[in-house]
């Protein structure tokens, strides 16, 4: 089966060449089969969001290597990298991170117009689509300014599916928010798996939203501890 | 979102209309900036075109003279030293030696537009007890009018003279009483002299040369000043006339005459504009600085304000390249607005100038040509420094490392 993500050996280390060089991540080898559903936990400072940005293509790893739909991201250039990042994944983050200057509409295009250089109708339609998916159309015009905290974070959810990425990174993506909001932004998640096979990592400090996943990783102090398949839930459909 | 509109453009106005207050403060600088300039760029070349304008109203930009008689002391061939003591003679009135010649050799050197001959030479003007010593000038009209723009400056009567005619300025006009219609009586220490009829009245806004030059036809004035068939000068126009030295050097070369521009009559003059020229270019160029450096530091700081914004458009696929574009659209677009604004200003400083800026009898000091080029210059010319200003905050952004980026 295809592998959406391959991690062979990652490391990264930060302060290279200073006193204060820390290995913060020693040699992390997994994968993520197309349609994963997969949580991502540990404790604060374990490393997982600079795995997170790693296989995000933020950042480059100090050894090993990050496979992302079998392209090996480490030989690529800049400008390819940031092509493939646009193309492959998609993030949602704690913060919604939304561009405040643009509407929850302008927020979904704003991948794909990056991506083309010129808005046109048919990006329209599609951003619209994934708003509707998300349940927000009747806010689609407002300002993300505008709109509550659970409706950014759908608005951000659309934005990261705005390029049909094959890989969703979600950072806390409900950390912000009050159970009830937070679990219809997990339904969401959800939902987008099952319908696209879409593969999502979910990083989350929320033991009752990692026991929603299909698979649960548990980093600890920059080492995988225990990857376990989740027996409680039972895929639908 | 416009659907013409570029990726790039979208999110620069966006950003700049986000920043509202920000991005108005700097345009009103950028303008007032790029006013300052251009008013003063309008000023420095009125001036100068005006102070040109009025100086070629009635001297040609090349004078051909004949060369000046000198004494040629005879010495005799000894070795021994002697102290000669040469005085100078004095200059008779002379024509230039076949001058029709030399005409057809100035007319075939490029540069040169028109030439006419004239005879020049002192006399006076009577009319009943009234005597006052003119300059009379011999001119060819069909030539003439071709460098001096005579017939423009004529106020009363006619300009085309005949054998008979004679056209005088308004203040001997008024010193002679003589009107057009008019006659009055022209001679010369020869003795020679004639009966003319006034035809016209020319005001060439100097005092001087309205009370001093008279014009004749060439014939009338070869007779009065016993030079028959010969002329004093060749007065030359050029295309340029700020080329008239070269062209009056290279004249000199060809010739043994003596070859007088304008520039070089006119020296203190041109020393003078050359020093206001460097001094205006000076306050031009600081100001500009100003502007690029203002233009700049508020870019600085919207990379700043932004950069968590930057960050998410490099994490969902935004090039470096796209960054960079951003900010310097924002750069561009402020100097393309500043220098708008600043074509206003100028506008309106220009018109308040002119209407402020006034001799006592209420004619305009000067007059300041509001040339649309000059705009259309300062208007690129702002953009371009737009975009040069925004090259190091775009570049900032462009290097943002997205994920300290996002987590600032």
């Amino acid at each position: 089966m295809e592998h959406t993500l391959r991690l062979d050996g990652v490391r990264k280390t930060y302060g290279v060449g200073t006193p204060v060089e820390t290995e913060v991540l020693h040699g992390i080898d997994t994968a993520l089969e197309r349609g994963e559903f997969a949580a991502l936990i540990g404790p604060s400072g374990s490393g997982k969001s600079t795995l997170l940005n790693l296989i995000g293509l933020l950042d480059r790893p100090t050894g090993g290597r990050v496979y992302i739909e079998g392209q090996e991201a480490g030989t690529l250039e800049d400008a390819d990298l940031t092509r493939l990042r646009g193309r492959s994944v998609g993030f949602v983050f704690q913060h919604h991170y939304l561009l405040p200057e643009f509407t929850a509409l302008e927020n979904v295009m704003m991948p794909i117009l990056a991506a083309r250089g010129r808005p046109d109708q048919e990006m329209r339609d599609s951003a619209a689509a994934l708003l509707d998916r998300v349940g927000l159309t009747p806010w689609r015009d407002k300002k993300a300014t505008d709109i509550s905290g659970g409706q950014q974070q759908r608005v951000a959810i659309a934005r990261s599916l705005a390029m049909k990425p094959a890989l969703v990174l979600a950072d806390e993506p409900t950390g912000n928010l009050d159970t009830k909001s937070a679990d219809s932004v997990f339904d969401v998640l959800r939902d987008i798996n099952e319908t696209s096979r879409t593969t999502f990592l979910i990083v989350t400090h929320d033991p009752r939203l990692a026991q929603r996943c299909d698979r649960i990783i548990e980093l600890v102090d920059g080492r995988i501890v225990s990857d376990r398949r989740n027996p409680s839930v039972v895929r639908r459909g | 979102m416009n659907r013409f509109a570029f990726f790039e453009f979208i999110v620069a106005f966006r950003f700049m209309r986000e920043g509202l207050m920000q991005t108005l403060l700097i345009i009103l600088g950028v303008g007032l900036g790029g006013g300052v300039i251009i008013f003063m760029s309008a000023v420095l070349s009125g001036l100068q075109s005006n102070v040109v304008r009025r100086t070629l109203n009635f001297q040609a930009p090349i004078v051909i003279l004949p060369p000046d008689q000198v004494a040629r002391p005879l010495r005799a061939e000894t070795r021994a030293e002697m102290a000669v003591q040469v005085q100078p003679r004095s200059q008779q009135l002379r024509s230039i030696d076949q001058w029709q010649k030399v005409r057809e050799q100035v007319a075939r050197t490029p540069g040169v537009v028109a030439l006419t001959p004239v005879v020049s030479g002192p006399g006076f003007a009577v009319r009943g007890d009234a005597n006052k010593a003119v300059t009379i000038t011999g001119i060819e009209p069909e030539t003439y009018f071709d460098v001096i723009a005579l017939p423009e400056k004529v106020v009363a009567g006619r300009h085309h003279v005949g054998p008979l005619d004679i056209v005088i300025g308004t203040e001997l006009s008024a010193d002679l009483g003589a009107g057009v219609g008019d006659k009055l009586r022209l001679a010369t220490a020869s003795g020679a002299a004639a009966t003319l009829t006034v035809i016209g009245i020319f005001d060439f806004g100097n005092k001087s040369v309205n009370e001093r030059s008279v014009y004749i036809a060439l014939r009338s004035a070869q007779n009065l000043l016993d030079l028959t068939g010969g002329v004093t000068a060749l007065e030359v126009k050029v295309l340029d006339p700020f080329a008239a030295e070269t062209i009056a050097e290279a004249l000199r070369a060809g010739t043994d005459l003596q070859v007088d521009s304008w520039i070089r009559t006119n020296a203190q003059f041109f020393t003078a504009m050359a020093a206001q020229i460097v001094t205006n270019t000076l306050i031009r160029v600081f100001v500009g600085l100003t502007v690029a450096l203002g233009i700049a530091s508020v870019l600085v700081v919207s990379v700043i304000q932004k950069s968590r914004e930057i960050g998410i458009l490099r994490a969902m696929g935004t090039s470096r390249r796209q960054v960079l574009r951003v900010f310097l659209i924002q750069g561009g677009a402020v100097g393309l607005a500043g220098s708008v604004l600043g074509s206003l200003l100028a506008w309106t400083f220009l018109l308040v100038w002119r209407a402020v800026a006034k001799n006592p009898d209420g004619t305009p000091m000067f007059i300041i040509e509001m040339e649309p080029s000059l705009f259309a210059i300062a208007t690129v010319g702002a953009t371009v420094v737009g975009i040069l200003a925004a090259v190091a905050p775009a570049r900032r952004a462009a290097r943002l490392d997205p994920v300290v980026a996002i987590r600032s």
